[in-house]
């Protein structure tokens, strides 16, 4: 299995430009990583007023639980939020905190 | 939360009928309800915005909220409690559970559980369980055994009423050694049973805020329950698993259902003498493999006698059969189009979309805008977002993003689940019903079916090109004496699913010269029936091969409702390419890309097609669906797969990365180079083909197209394109054969 190498801030830093790609092949490698997320716990985006405004959240392991919503983290851009999640699952793979 | 939701019992209607709107508020007071006409419901910054019209009709105005209840979960009920009030009694059921975990699931009894009282035989703690009450005490006699999910189980209870002894048995039809999974128990009870009301399969009788309900709903497979009114002895229960009632036993024998009868149906047929036949509610998954199922035979229709089984779930949904709120007799010369009961109060609002179809026989346009029913039906209320787990992500190449109405549907079951989703037990939705509120199926939603369709009655209506409005539902019900009317027919971006009658309708329109314009992507894939009687729903089956949210299991392909096999188009005989000249080729959902002219461009056959389009302009580098014209579900020519020898490809795009994934029913062995970078198969072709007796078909091949033609005030290469197209394909003059 791919290992995300934290050296690799280009790759980073090219999600962070096209967050909607196209993706370079190597960014995928790392995309696909991160997408094998088990649903519980996986920090997710919810669209809380349409088109204006996301919120970080994460899901509950069944259907009908609760969805944590992080009240104190939105956004006003998507590719932002996108941005967002692609930290919060970098550190969790790498270990590592990426800047910006 | 949405508080307010509604739903009609109509989806088509035409002028001089009448449509109910059923409604159901959490908030007291009165909500408004306006008719409206749609002419674009994208209302995203990028788009075209919200274009909707109050139409003046009677049944505007406000009406008294209020909430309306949801009988969720299917199960068989037998409206004869005086048949099923038994001091002694034996039931006994063949059963293949599913959802061991879930607390509660009764399979078989007449209990009623707001007053503990009747007699039950039910699965708690994963075991087969005896349940007697009198209402003022309940005892209970478990197997002594925990089964396995997704196996066979011979499940029985007795109770003598004059001795008090109970028994209960628990015998796995797949032995494993040490048996573990077999349990049997004996034992005396003190209480004797009290009216538990209707005799119930796979659910209970309760009362839930204040109204009765079905609980206790068991998720599974449940094969020939039967009951008797004594404490029948082993062998005698034995002899009843086959569905045949020996003489000796028919005195005993209160009832015995065979589910194998009426496949199509919501009839459970008693088969004893006493014909206490019980109504199937909510739909439940029928044609399934029965106990007995033994390989020989994987038709049902060959063969029912393999196929007794019913798989109940806890979750399944037809119609809400909500009382109606309004109606409206749609007036003689009402213009056809996209409408919807525009609902309003305070700060809520739902829309209810039905469409008005010309009166039959009487087209009030040359050209037919198509509206892909079905495919929104398979749809609608999906849960994607969860239960596709990683698979979600991978497919959309983006993080997951919900919107207000996924978390709605994630925590109010009562809406039902779509063709995309899993049951609670995790076995796949074969069943959609349009008898329930739409989410994501209206204006001002994703820019997917429903709201994306729009950009193409915004465009008709911008261009001035008088068009009447039909759907699958009317294609399925009238045939090709529907599509006669039209010189052309206009697809929506993405007719998915289709009948037998619908696939039949478009190539006899092609033959006999209709124009056909596919506006879509990703179309005429799934094979899927509308039910013969019972309005408003529509089966499938996800066999074989495809792009699959979920997988048939071997033996159950075949739909309960016509016996056809299900799946793909492309796997019975008739794959998209026949009826538009492109198939399903590959998706991707986070970019888009533009399409180039080829040089079958400048074959005169086809070259007014690109009048005011450059040679080489990049035709669609701008759009509302994902940044461009050729994206999200594309399809390419396949002359195996039945493609027209004289088509032209008179347009591609190829520009895809590897974000773009190539369709799995395509590739026969996984290999890594399935991807728009490595891939030559992920592309989007532009065809056009001329038909027999001077007709022609013209296909965009995907999804994202119309997103392109509002750009720029409509000024712009893929409106061109489009209007010259729509042009030729209303004038009389034939296409001259190639």
């Amino acid at each position: 299995m791919y290992k995300i190498d934290p050296s690799r801030t280009d790759l980073a830093e090219e999600f962070r430009a096209k967050p909607f790609g196209p993706h370079g092949a190597e960014l995928q490698k790392v995309l696909n990583v991160m997408r094998w997320e088990p649903i519980e716990g996986k920090h997710v985006l919810v669209n809380t007023v349409p088109h204006k405004e996301w919120r970080l959240a994460q899901l509950p392991g069944k259907r009908g639980a609760p969805v944590t919503l992080h009240e104190d983290v939105t956004f006003t851009d998507l590719g932002e939020a996108e941005w967002h999640i692609f930290k919060l699952r970098w550190k969790k793979h790498t270990g590592v905190e990426l800047d910006g | 939360m949405r508080r307010l939701l509604g739903y009609a019992d109509e989806i088509s209607v035409q002028p001089g009928r009448t449509i109910g709107f059923k409604v159901s508020s959490e908030d007291a007071g009165a909500f408004r309800l306006e008719v409206v006409r749609i002419r674009c419901g994208d209302d995203s910054p990028e788009g075209p915005g919200l274009k909707q019209t109050t139409v003046e009709a009677d049944v505007n105005g406000d009406y008294p909220a209020r909430r309306q209840r949801t009988q969720v979960g299917s199960f068989v009920a037998v409206d004869r409690p005086d048949r099923f009030a038994l001091r002694s009694f034996t039931l006994q059921a063949t059963i293949w559970p599913t959802l061991l975990d879930k607390e509660d699931q009764t399979v078989l009894g007449a209990w009623n559980a707001a007053d503990g009282a009747g007699y039950a035989l039910a699965l708690r703690g994963g075991q087969a369980v005896l349940r007697i009450g009198d209402g003022a005490g309940i005892e209970t006699l478990a197997s002594g055994a925990v089964m396995h999910e997704r196996r066979w189980y011979f499940v029985a209870a007795t109770f003598d009423a004059e001795t008090g002894g109970a028994t209960v048995v628990q015998e796995p039809l797949a032995r494993y050694a040490g048996e573990a999974d077999k349990g049997c128990a004996e034992g005396v009870m003190a209480v004797r049973p009290g009216d538990g009301g209707r005799f119930v399969i796979a659910g209970h009788n309760d009362r839930r805020d204040g109204g009765p309900v079905v609980a206790g709903l068991c998720n599974g497979k449940i094969d020939t329950p039967a009951v008797a009114g004594v404490a029948l002895p082993r062998a005698a229960m034995e002899r009843l698993k086959d569905r045949r009632i020996p003489r000796g036993l028919g005195a005993d024998v209160v009832a015995l259902w065979d589910f194998s009868r009426e496949m199509d149906g919501v009839v459970a047929h008693d088969v004893s003498a006493n014909r206490l036949h019980g109504a199937i509610v909510n739909m439940p998954t029928r044609a399934m493999k029965g106990w007995n199922h033994d390989g020989s035979e994987m038709v049902w229709t060959h063969k029912p006698e393999h196929y007794g089984a019913i798989h109940f779930h806890d979750d399944d949904l037809y119609d809400c059969g909500w009382d109606t709120d309004a109606r409206w007799t749609v007036p003689e010369g009402t213009r056809s189009g996209a409408y919807c009961a525009h609902l309003t109060q305070g700060d809520q609002w739902f829309y209810i979309p039905f469409y008005v179809r010309p009166p039959t026989g009487r087209p009030t346009a040359r050209l037919a805008l198509l509206i892909a029913t079905c495919s929104y039906y398979a749809y609608v209320n999906n849960h994607m977002g969860f239960d596709w787990g990683p698979l979600g992500e991978h497919s959309s190449n983006t993080f997951t993003i919900w919107d207000m109405e996924d978390l709605h549907l994630h925590m109010r079951p009562e809406h039902g689940l779509s063709m995309y989703d899993n049951h609670s037990d995790g076995s796949g939705v074969a069943y959609a019903s349009r008898l329930r509120p739409f989410m994501h199926m209206g204006p001002r939603a994703h820019l997917w079916q429903y709201n994306a369709d729009t950009h193409i009655t915004d465009w008709l209506e911008e261009k001035g090109v008088a068009f009447d409005v039909i759907t699958d539902d009317d294609m399925h019900a009238e045939g090709a004496s529907l599509l006669e009317h039209y010189d052309c027919v206009m697809t929506t971006t993405h007719p998915e699913y289709y009948t037998t009658a619908m696939m039949h309708a478009l190539l006899d329109h092609q033959r006999k010269g209709g124009r056909f314009i596919y506006m879509g992507g990703n179309g005429f894939y799934w094979r899927v029936a509308l039910h013969p009687r019972l309005p408003g729903i529509m089966e499938m089956r996800r066999a074989e091969d495809g792009m699959r949210s979920w997988i048939a299991d071997g033996g159950e392909y075949y739909m309960s409702f016509t016996g056809e096999l299900g799946g793909l188009w492309r796997r019975n005989g008739m794959a998209p390419e026949t009826v538009c000249g492109t198939g399903f080729a590959a998706q991707g959902f986070n970019f888009a890309s533009h399409y180039l002219r080829t040089d079958a461009s400048e074959d005169p056959r086809a070259a007014w097609i690109f009048e005011g389009v450059g040679r080489d302009e990049k035709i669609g580098d701008f759009g509302t669906v994902f940044g461009g014209a050729a994206g999200s579900e594309i399809d390419s020519t396949d002359h195996e797969a039945g493609t027209p020898p004289h088509a032209l490809v008179v347009a591609e795009a190829t520009e895809f990365g590897v974000d773009f994934h190539w369709v799995n029913e395509e590739f026969h062995h996984t290999h890594s180079a399935v991807n728009g970078e490595n891939c030559p198969h992920v592309r989007c072709d532009m065809v056009f083909y001329e038909t027999p007796n001077g007709g022609a078909v013209f296909s965009t091949s995907s999804i994202a197209f119309a997103g392109s033609l509002a750009h720029n005030g409509y000024a712009n290469n893929v409106s061109r394109l489009l209007e010259n197209v729509v042009t030729r394909f209303l004038d009389p003059e034939p296409f001259p054969a190639p």
